[in-house]
């Protein structure tokens, strides 16, 4: 089954991206965890994502647009990326999931994704 | 008659006994336990057409799983899944329909037993899915178990089994890492069961909605089927220990009667004779354990049948090491509640102080009744009676409430 893995970081993390002493072990954390997967042969896709700040969010309501800066909801764990992976079950999802960083200081919300319409399998 | 009697028999004892076997079967390769149910209750209804007229079949389990799976198929081909899905549905019917015909086929029972706890199903649900799934349970009496609306309770199971099927729970047993927490989760689950209709029961009456029969059975079965457990084993040592003193529990006038005070001969000896026996055998493995303490608790207060007194001393180091090792609420106060009946009314007093600024005590009707019984031991008669009616308010055991309201009318 394809799951995907939703993760979250908080104010903290994303600040670590560029900080000159943490920069160093939060990517290494990353590409270890990236390097896992890969090894594994799970990825089927997924990315990074910018800081929240650069998120712009749009509602059309009765046919007119509103465009707001910032993410869709203001909360201390924000979206910072997605990773879609093929595993046999949620068991093994959740174990993905629980090896990532973002699980040790935010949180991963694993889903598993819809199947094409009419079950075909692609 | 003679022809029908024996038939509607055995599709009746193949549907207690087996039900469980046959869906946890039916239910593992697709994980789709709601079908699963669809395809069996439909076997049981085609054997209760059949096998009046071509008598009963030499396996019956054998002939419903066959029936089912047959069932299962054609739902399968009739969503239009005919690709790969299908393919793998029928290759595996083929292999299955050969362990078929071995009558000791496989039990996958456990199996189920783990994914119903499994920690991606809510805690509330787990036991419910058990009854339902394991032992074949409809949801109006598990509804009426955990004092909730039917509807209520078939929509949650509903949720839960589109939950396993639909985010792909694993149906295999845990692996060895994280197999001592998941384990607990399915423990946790069969004790909640014996637990429902324990204080609401009224009298001996067992068909007043409690489970407690339920939750044995399934003890016994996951005490055979993990017979390396010694926490399976302390769980249904635990159950029996207390299932033996139900009768006790209420004088012939229906009355409740306290532990300290129950006429050790009205308890079930071979109830006993059988829990000491379990107790021991998982003490070999020498691993603490919470539901090992819990039995040897109760270990302790039946002695009194053959010494006809309560070794205080040891019931303290018990709730010691158990309050170390799992202090949950009810764990506590059953603590300060054997602190006070080895006469030490202060002690217990403090225990409960101590829990005091836990919001759960509020509503906790045993820490309301231990707190009153040590008040009054204290000296402290109109906090005691307070304390008393407190208690009786909070329970919905009438036996129990008379028991209370009584003595908080007794002046304490």
């Amino acid at each position: 089954m394809h799951y995907m893995l939703l993760m979250t970081e908080t104010a903290d993390d994303f600040a670590k991206r560029t900080h000159p002493e943490e920069a160093g072990a939060y990517w290494g954390a990353w590409n270890a965890y990236i390097g896992a997967l890969q090894q594994a042969g799970v990825i089927v896709k997924g990315d990074g994502l910018q800081r929240p700040e650069t998120a712009t969010t749009v509602r059309v309501r009765a046919g007119e647009r509103h465009v707001q800066d910032g993410p869709f909801a203001d909360t201390k764990e924000q979206l910072a990326g997605y990773l879609v992976i093929e595993v046999e079950d949620l068991d093994a999802a959740l174990a993905w999931a629980a090896r990532s960083p973002a699980a040790a200081s935010a949180s991963v919300e694993v889903r598993p994704v819809l199947p094409p319409p009419g079950g075909a399998t692609a | 008659m003679t022809g029908e009697g024996p038939a509607r028999q055995a599709a009746a004892l193949a549907a207690r006994t087996s039900y469980g076997r046959l869906l946890s079967l039916l239910s593992a390769r697709t994980r789709d336990i709601a079908g699963a149910e669809d395809a069996l209750s439909e076997a049981f209804a085609a054997a209760l057409q059949t096998w009046p007229e071509r008598g009963v079949p030499d396996n019956p389990d054998a002939w419903l799983l066959t029936a089912a799976r047959r069932t299962l198929l054609n739902a399968a081909r009739h969503q239009g899944t005919r690709d790969a899905a299908a393919a793998e549905i029928a290759r595996r019917h083929a292999m299955l329909a050969a362990e078929g015909h071995d009558p000791a086929f496989s039990d996958e029972r456990l199996t189920l037993l783990f994914v119903c706890a499994h920690p991606a199903i809510d805690a509330g649900v787990r036991t419910p899915l058990m009854l339902q799934t394991v032992l074949g349970l409809d949801a109006a009496r598990i509804a009426a178990a955990f004092l909730v609306a039917p509807a209520t309770m078939s929509q949650r199971l509903v949720r839960a089994k589109a939950k396993i099927r639909d985010a792909g729970l694993r149906f295999a047993l845990p692996e060895p890492e994280e197999r001592a927490g998941r384990l607990g989760d399915v423990l946790d689950a069969v004790y909640a069961a014996y637990g429902t209709g324990w204080d609401s029961r009224d009298g001996l009456d067992a068909s007043a909605g409690g489970l407690a029969e339920e939750a044995i059975f399934l003890g016994r079965l996951l005490a055979a089927l993990l017979p390396d457990e010694p926490e399976a084993k302390g769980l249904l040592a635990l159950m029996l220990y207390c299932e033996a003193r139900r009768e006790a529990r209420r004088d012939r006038a229906g009355r409740f009667v306290p532990l300290a005070e129950q006429d050790p001969a009205r308890w079930s000896r071979a109830m006993i004779v059988e829990a000491e026996g379990l107790l021991t055998a998982a003490s070999r493995s020498a691993q603490f354990g919470r539901y090992q303490c819990e039995a040897a608790i109760q270990s302790v207060h039946v002695q009194r049948a053959v010494t006809g007194v309560v070794q205080h001393g040891a019931l303290s180091l018990l709730y010691d090491l158990l309050a170390t090792r799992a202090p949950s609420i009810g764990v506590l106060v059953a603590r300060a509640a054997a602190l006070l009946a080895a006469g030490d009314a202060a002690a217990a007093l403090a225990a409960l102080d101590a829990l005091s600024p836990q919001a759960r005590i509020a509503t906790y009707q045993p820490y309301w009744a231990t707190r009153a019984h040590a008040l009054r031991d204290a000296g402290r008669p109109d906090e005691a009676r307070r304390a008393f009616a407190r208690a009786a308010d909070l329970t919905g055991d009438a036996a129990l409430r008379a028991y209370l309201l009584g003595r908080a009318a007794d002046g304490a």
